[in-house]
């Protein structure tokens, strides 16, 4: 066990834990943030996804300890439902979701997107996206949502 | 907006309405004792309270155990309780899928939640209603036919200054009312006799609501059943056989002295797991525990070629004929001539991208479950089966999972969570890793399907011979599930249906034939080849059969294949409108399918399918490229018509098209489970891939609104049609048949080198 200093969603925050223990645990069981889902453990669907200074990351496969004095960003970081980020509000404009388990991957991929690219092709949308596995087949719908939310920027 | 997990005694402190729930003590309860409430400690369904309640601020809050698997049904139930009700959408909150709380209404399954569930919510509804006029009538000394509501105020027609709410007619009272009910599950009737709205004045039914759980999913604020966290809780992980079941011979526990935070090894029959205060800690001690096992008792097929053979030569336990018309042989044996060909269907998973989750609190002779299941009373029984409590004693709260179609409703983990809980006495959350999800899911049954038809010199079709070879479900209804079978728990059935609609049941021929044989598929042990009802079970196959032999007979007989379907739909009025639909809207090439002299690696296709699944009509129309060079079928375009009768949320049947078109092309395309004699292959996403972005086709949706219809599914049948669609679009683009899903590069390759003959024969 050893204590971790850690800045999530701009608050710094201390945690007694294995420092091994995957990102994605300390976040969900020690610090309380549901926004990163456990999909697979292996870096393959997305669902864990943070913004760790302003990269996505796979916070299932990356040891806590590697987080360290880095900027992490959750869900729970962009916006509320009483106070949501424009990229959380144009996804429910545009219902772009079924259950929904997957979004938090889909979403934080997007605000790197848009961060980098503010007016992203549709192509360039799909490709940021390659990597997230939505089975509900919410596709369209993100998309659309990701282009709104960079038109209204615009 | 959803409830928040908060019983009903706290509901009623908050709100200040006066319901009764069940399990209070004093003279109610001591009344409702005296009446036909259920056995099992739920809710009697012949009492208006136990569907919804009134609070003092008008809120309305519903009772239902239907629930939300992420598709948005109960945005959709809301909508019909607020327009029976006529109260704003806003005011109503649904409590879902708890056993203590709700009447059993039957698991969310089958498409048939708003054709079931929703006549069941919108009779209560006007029963309430009926009732709130009836008090309201003599609060405000007029007769009920001069009352009018209008956002929950009743109103007097001619003296409107005269008014009150429902919160005010109710405040202080609960219904206490009795209603009609009869019958039970999903044919539960419920006040028949109360008249409902007449449809011409729905305002709220037919609109384009947003969903009530959105939000929250955007935000990390919702609690899906993997965020439920309770005092005291520790972590759980499965350990399972690495191929079929076996006995764990020994179990070596200093295999993990190295993990701290072990609580304890569970190991009950061949059933073992670890529980642990951390869920790093559980990881790493269900990776690195030594488990020595047995050897396994049964074989699997080691091959695709031996379980087709197998699916072939095996011997029907239960032959279920879906029609049986004339006398199909006659025809074919007086046809001037006949086709026959043999499709193939694989093992596909459920995929789940959040793996099973519960948690389970066993205290004693008592336990709790909050858990993702699409039957919160199926889970109830199966975890007082396997603990050997009675019903009653088990108390399931709903959460919603990840997306499920239909792997939920035989929820595997709140077993394995209860195992552990009572092994430890606390509270155990029990996550599959996953490994264990794709591995034990258990899977959509593979199919075997051979089609026989006859034509006679006309050309028409005069005999019709399907047959649907399928394994059942060993994870159905009354079955032992994977935790219950390991400690002991024998199957005592073989197993429900895969289903028997798709085969050519859409179109009327003069001698038909269509059956569905069940294959005996219940082994000794435990397989992960084991099978349960995936989304529109059996039918994405049956309908891939059927709609691919009527284009080989098209093609064959140089009709266009829209027309060629439009001779046999005869008065089936809703079909044929809904296959002209889909043609107008794809601008479809009226032509003989074939391809046309393509210059250049690519091709270009289309092709059509219809479906009928549950009264609801779907028409898929898929444009595809093939590119010869490689064999890749790219999806371009998949345009879909869809009538499932009255529409409750436009929008919300749109969003249901596209997520089943869109897995539909998936499993068409690229699914299938790999296997060996031992177990299965593919246990990561990268060995099992679904579509990605840039795979996704656009999706073009004619919805066809038919008021004067009892609401039907919309949760399922639009997948059906996509693989005999784009396997015809593949015909038509290159000519060549793939009878085998999926419709893998390698697969199209092979075909394009053997021309004329077809992948599957």
């Amino acid at each position: 066990m050893a204590q971790i200093s850690l800045t999530v969603n701009g608050k710094s925050r201390v945690v007694d834990t294995d420092p091994n223990t995957p990102l994605l645990y300390v976040l969900r069981d020690d610090l309380g943030l549901n926004g990163p889902k456990f999909g697979c453990g292996l870096s393959q669907c997305g669902a864990c996804t943070v913004i760790l200074d302003g990269n996505t990351a796979r916070s299932c496969s990356i040891p806590v300890t590697a987080a360290r004095n880095r900027k992490i960003t959750t869900l729970e970081g962009l916006g509320s439902v009483a106070n949501p980020h424009r990229l959380q509000r144009v996804f429910i404009e545009e219902q772009a979701a079924q259950c929904g388990y997957c979004m938090n991957g889909i979403v934080m991929t997007a605000k790197v997107l848009l961060d980098r690219n503010p007016n992203p092709t549709e192509l360039q949308i799909k490709q940021a996206l390659q990597n997230n596995l939505c089975r509900c087949g919410s596709h369209l719908r993100v998309i659309r949502a990701i282009q709104r939310a960079a038109s209204e920027k615009a | 907006m959803l409830a928040k997990p908060i019983s009903r005694r706290e509901y009623l402190q908050s709100t200040g309405a006066l319901i009764v729930s069940f399990s209070f003590s004093g003279p109610v309860s001591r009344l409702l004792a005296q009446t036909a409430a259920p056995s099992n400690g739920g809710p009697d369904a012949s009492y208006l309270d136990s569907w919804l309640a009134v609070a003092r601020d008008g809120r309305v809050t519903v009772f239902t155990s239907k629930v939300d698997l992420g598709t948005g049904v109960v945005t959709a139930l809301a909508q019909i309780v607020a327009e029976e009700l006529d109260v704003p959408f806003k005011q109503i909150t649904m409590d879902c899928g708890d056993t203590a709380k709700t009447v059993d209404q039957f698991s969310t399954v089958g498409s048939r939640t708003i054709e079931r569930g929703g006549p069941q919510l919108r009779q209560a509804s006007a029963a309430a209603r009926l009732q709130l006029l009836t008090l309201a009538s003599a609060r405000l000394d007029a007769p009920v036919e001069k009352l009018t509501v209008s956002d929950g105020v009743v109103s007097v027609a001619d003296s409107p200054e005269k008014k009150i709410s429902y919160g005010e007619l109710v405040g202080g009272k609960r219904f206490d009312t009795r209603i009609a009910a009869t019958g039970t599950g999903w044919d539960l009737k419920v006040a028949p006799e109360v008249r409902a709205k007449d449809p011409k004045q729905y305002r709220i039914v037919g609109t384009s609501v947003r969903r009530m759980d959105l939000p929250p999913k955007f935000t990390g604020e919702f609690t899906y059943v993997q965020d439920v966290r309770m005092p005291g809780m520790l972590h759980g992980r499965v350990v399972r056989p690495p191929v079929v079941n076996s006995k764990p011979s020994s179990v070596d526990e200093n295999s993990i002295k190295h993990v701290s935070d072990v609580v304890k090894v569970v190991q009950e029959g061949s059933f073992v797991g670890v529980v642990a205060e951390t869920q790093w800690a559980a990881i790493q001690a269900a990776r690195d525990l030594k488990v020595a096992w047995s050897t396994p008792t049964t074989k699997l097929p080691a091959s695709p070629d031996e379980l087709y053979a197998y699916l072939k030569n095996t011997k029907s336990f239960r032959d279920q004929v879906a029609t049986d018309k004339g006398n199909p042989e006659s025809a074919m044996s007086q046809a001037s001539k006949t086709f026959d060909a043999t499709y193939r269907w694989p093992f596909q998973l459920h995929g789940m991208i959040g793996p099973s989750c519960a948690v389970a609190d066993v205290r004693g002779d008592k336990a709790t479950i909050w858990a993702g299941t699409q039957g919160p009373f199926r889970t109830r029984q199966s975890v007082a089966d396997l603990l050997g409590l009675p019903e009653k004693n088990v108390h399931v709260i709903y959460c919603e999972g990840s997306g499920c179609y239909g792997r939920l409703s035989t929820d595997d983990a709140p077993e394995d969570a209860a195992l552990m809980s009572r092994a430890v006495g606390k509270p155990v959350r029990v996550q599959w890793m996953r490994e264990d999800e794709h591995g034990w899911e258990p899977k959509g049954p593979a199919q075997l399907m051979t089609v026989r038809a006859g034509v006679d010199a006309e050309g028409k079709i005069t005999g019709w011979d399907f047959m649907d070879r399928s394994f059942p479900w060993t994870e159905s209804q009354g079955m032992p599930l994977l935790a219950s079978r390991q400690i002991g728990l024998k199957p005592k059935a073989q197993g429900n249906s895969n289903g028997t609609g798709g085969g050519g049941d859409i179109y009327d021929f003069e001698n038909q034939k269509i059956l569905a044989a069940g294959i005996p598929w219940v082994h000794e042990d435990p397989t992960p080849l084991r099978t349960s009802n995936l989304r529109a079970p059996g039918e994405l196959a049956r309908c891939f059969a059927s709609e691919s032999f009527m284009d080989e007979i098209a093609a064959d007989l140089g009709v266009d294949p829209v027309q060629l379907r439009l001779r046999y739909l005869n008065s089936n009025k809703r079909a044929t409108e809904a296959l002209l639909a889909a043609a107008k809207k794809a601008a479809w090439q009226d032509r003989v399918s074939g391809p046309r002299g393509s210059t250049g690696s690519k091709a270009l296709g289309r092709g059509v399918a219809m479906g009928n699944r549950g009264n609801t009509i779907t028409v898929t129309v898929a444009e595809v490229e093939v590119d010869k060079s490689n064999g890749k079928v790219s999806v371009k375009r998949i345009t879909l018509a869809h009538d499932c009768g009255l529409i409750v949320n436009p929008d919300g049947l749109r969003n249901q098209i596209e997520g089943n078109v869109i897995q539909g092309v998936s499993r068409t395309l690229m699914e299938q489970v790999h296997f060996d004699s031992a177990g299965v292959k593919n246990l990561d996403w990268v060995s099992y891939p679904i579509i990605t972005f840039q795979d996704i086709p656009d999706v073009e949706i004619v919805l066809i609104n038919r008021p004067e219809m009892p609401a039907l599914g919309g949760g399922e049948p639009s997948i059906v049609g996509a693989p005999a669609a784009i396997a015809n679009a593949v015909f038509d683009a290159v000519g060549v048949r793939l009878r085998e899903i999926p419709l893998t590069p390698e697969r199209v390759l092979t075909a394009l080198k053997t021309p004329h003959a077809s992948s599957r024969t």
